[in-house]
């Protein structure tokens, strides 16, 4: 077995009085997609945010490539260990035409054309925006857009905090062509989701949180195949989403 | 029917042109109110006086605008900043006018390097302060106005034992003296050069807000700062630079307020700091070009009131604020945040 590309170990985060991970434990396989289910308030959002320190681990270590970067802080992760985020309200600057919240996310002043053209293959609307105020795209077209600015680069990371929340379901479809497309590229992929359809057409590898833990992980197969182990733990949090 | 459906759609585009466009509405409703107040002539000459005077409210006032607008910092000792420029500013000048070396330069050109040398040094302030009494007290509002207040008392004493607490007297060069008159209007030079470094300012400004890449950052910045970072930018770099970009600007617009009334003293930067509140409230916190036409309006309404009736003329951007508040709570032009 390989070693993971990240690792969390035993991390706890702490939001004002709060105790949100209380010792999140979580290895992310190379390039493979790692699905992080969970009810509402189970963890997930704080763990990718503490991840790439928009919220400071206050316990634990967080290694990335063999490397503690618990400490370090968000821009140098995020440019020095190539990771893209798109969080969960997406992020779009709405008053910044689709070209400039392209052009903000490229590392150099000139976007790299080929990579553009290949985005534009799989989200074609934002070709036809290009110079369209972000704040007037539709939801679908706005959270394509969040990804394509996360993978302007080549990305060792890509963290996606629930990307179908509140899509139509033509345009979920459109989405899990999109990250089917981007797992061929050896992307190590973490994808928080609550629609567990997604989930299991895209992921590898699953861990599910609950009460800031990860209590469950395995492969998306290994839970797929066992009804009653997916009934003790989505079960609880479908019903708690229904 | 079809005349009612025509009525609507005029109505519908009407509401939607006041929406867009609510700064030129009040621009033209003071200019044209008062056209009918006063006679033509005097109604020009007020109207550059007020051109003029708005333009420096504006310098004065985009700094703290931008700052608050990316930081989400209300800078109150910004008042300190106009002060420390117009000192700055004017101690230069006053010195390069008395050296013999520059004896045959035309003082207005002494100006510029004098502005140039005060833009530098409330830079450097601006930085210093940033770093020393601004990032502690990031996201907590009111010990930022405790913070702001107490830096702005410091700054004023250190200019007190610098220069002293008597006002200093900032004569204008000769060639800004004076009145062009044409048609039998008089137009004051110096408010003439006021409007061109205003305007200057303004469309600079506008060139790096909309064309550089540091003004996309910024214009990112102001609607969601957190993203730029995951963006992998460092904002507090990004920070730092707008906050000595706008003690700079402010100092600036020190020094051009100091060559208006001629004077020097203390207590320049703190008795324009209310009217500077007044144009960023109205004009929507955080937002250049609500700024810009705000200060417009004060700058007219108050040269318009000074005519029409004196004893209001200080009192009128206050109601107009408390007007257009009423109307658009988040000012003129409000600033999209996340």
């Amino acid at each position: 077995m390989t070693t993971p590309l990240l690792s969390l170990e035993g991390v706890h985060t702490h939001i004002g009085h709060y105790h949100i991970l209380q010792g999140v434990d979580l290895s992310l396989p190379r390039g493979e997609l790692t699905v992080l289910l969970g009810r509402n308030g189970a963890g997930k959002t704080t763990t990718l945010r503490t991840i790439i320190n928009l919220w400071q681990a206050s316990k634990g270590r967080i290694v990335f490539d063999g490397e503690d970067i618990t400490h370090w802080r968000t821009p140098r992760i995020v440019s020095r260990l190539g990771v893209g985020y798109v969080p969960e309200n997406m992020g779009i600057f709405s008053l910044l035409t689709v070209q400039e919240n392209m052009r903000l996310a490229a590392a150099t002043r000139h976007i790299d054309t080929s990579r553009l053209e290949w985005i534009f293959g799989f989200f074609p609307a934002l070709k036809k925006f290009w110079k369209t105020p972000a704040g007037l795209l539709s939801g679908g077209q706005k959270q394509m857009l969040a990804i394509a600015r996360a993978i302007i680069e080549p990305r060792a990371l890509l963290i996606i905090d629930e990307p179908s929340k509140g899509l139509a379901p033509a345009i979920v479809k459109d989405l899990i062509q999109a990250i089917l497309e981007l797992k061929q590229t050896d992307t190590t992929i973490l994808l928080v989701e609550q629609n567990f359809g997604l989930a299991q057409a895209v992921g590898d590898q699953v861990a599910v949180m609950d009460d800031g833990r990860v209590v469950h992980a395995s492969s998306m197969a290994e839970l797929t195949a066992d009804t009653p182990l997916q009934n003790r733990l989505l079960g609880l949090s479908l019903e708690a989403h229904a | 029917m079809a005349g009612h459906d025509k009525r609507d759609d005029v109505g519908m585009r009407l509401r939607q042109a006041l929406d867009a466009y609510p700064h030129y509405l009040l621009l033209a409703v003071v200019a044209i109110a008062s056209f009918f107040a006063m006679p033509l002539s005097v109604w020009l000459s007020l109207t550059v006086a007020g051109l003029a005077m708005g333009l420096i409210l504006f310098v004065v006032s985009s700094g703290m605008t931008l700052i608050f607008g990316l930081m989400g910092v209300l800078n109150l000792a910004h008042g300190a900043f106009i002060t420390v420029g117009a000192y700055i500013g004017g101690s230069v000048f006053l010195m390069l006018v008395g050296w013999p070396p520059l004896a045959a330069v035309s003082h207005a050109l002494l100006i510029f390097p004098a502005a140039l040398a005060t833009v530098v040094a409330a830079a450097l302030l601006g930085v210093l302060f940033e770093r020393v009494i601004i990032r502690p007290v990031y996201d907590d509002h009111l010990r930022q106005i405790l913070v702001t207040v107490g830096g702005a008392i410091i700054i004023s004493e250190l200019i007190v034992a610098f220069w002293g607490a008597h006002e200093i007297p900032l004569p204008r060069p000769d060639s800004l003296r004076g009145s062009f008159v044409i048609g039998g209007v008089a137009f004051e030079k110096y408010r003439l050069f006021a409007v061109g470094a205003g305007l200057a300012i303004y469309w600079g400004m506008l060139a790096v807000i909309h064309k550089t890449r540091i003004g996309l950052l910024i214009r990112a910045g102001v609607e969601n700062g957190e993203m730029v970072q995951a963006l992998g930018y460092r904002i507090k770099l990004l920070f730092i630079a707008v906050f000595a970009a706008g003690a700079a600007l402010g100092a600036f617009g020190g020094v051009l307020w100091g060559f208006y009334e001629e004077l020097i003293h203390v207590g320049l930067g703190q008795q324009l700091l209310v009217d500077v509140i007044i144009v960023i409230i109205m004009g929507g916190l955080g937002s250049i070009t609500g700024c810009f036409y705000s200060a417009l309006v004060v700058g007219l309404l108050t040269n318009y009131m000074g005519f029409v009736a004196p004893t209001f003329s200080e009192f009128s951007s206050i109601v107009l604020m408390v007007l257009v508040l009423m109307w658009r709570p988040q000012g003129l032009i409000p600033v999209v945040k996340v």
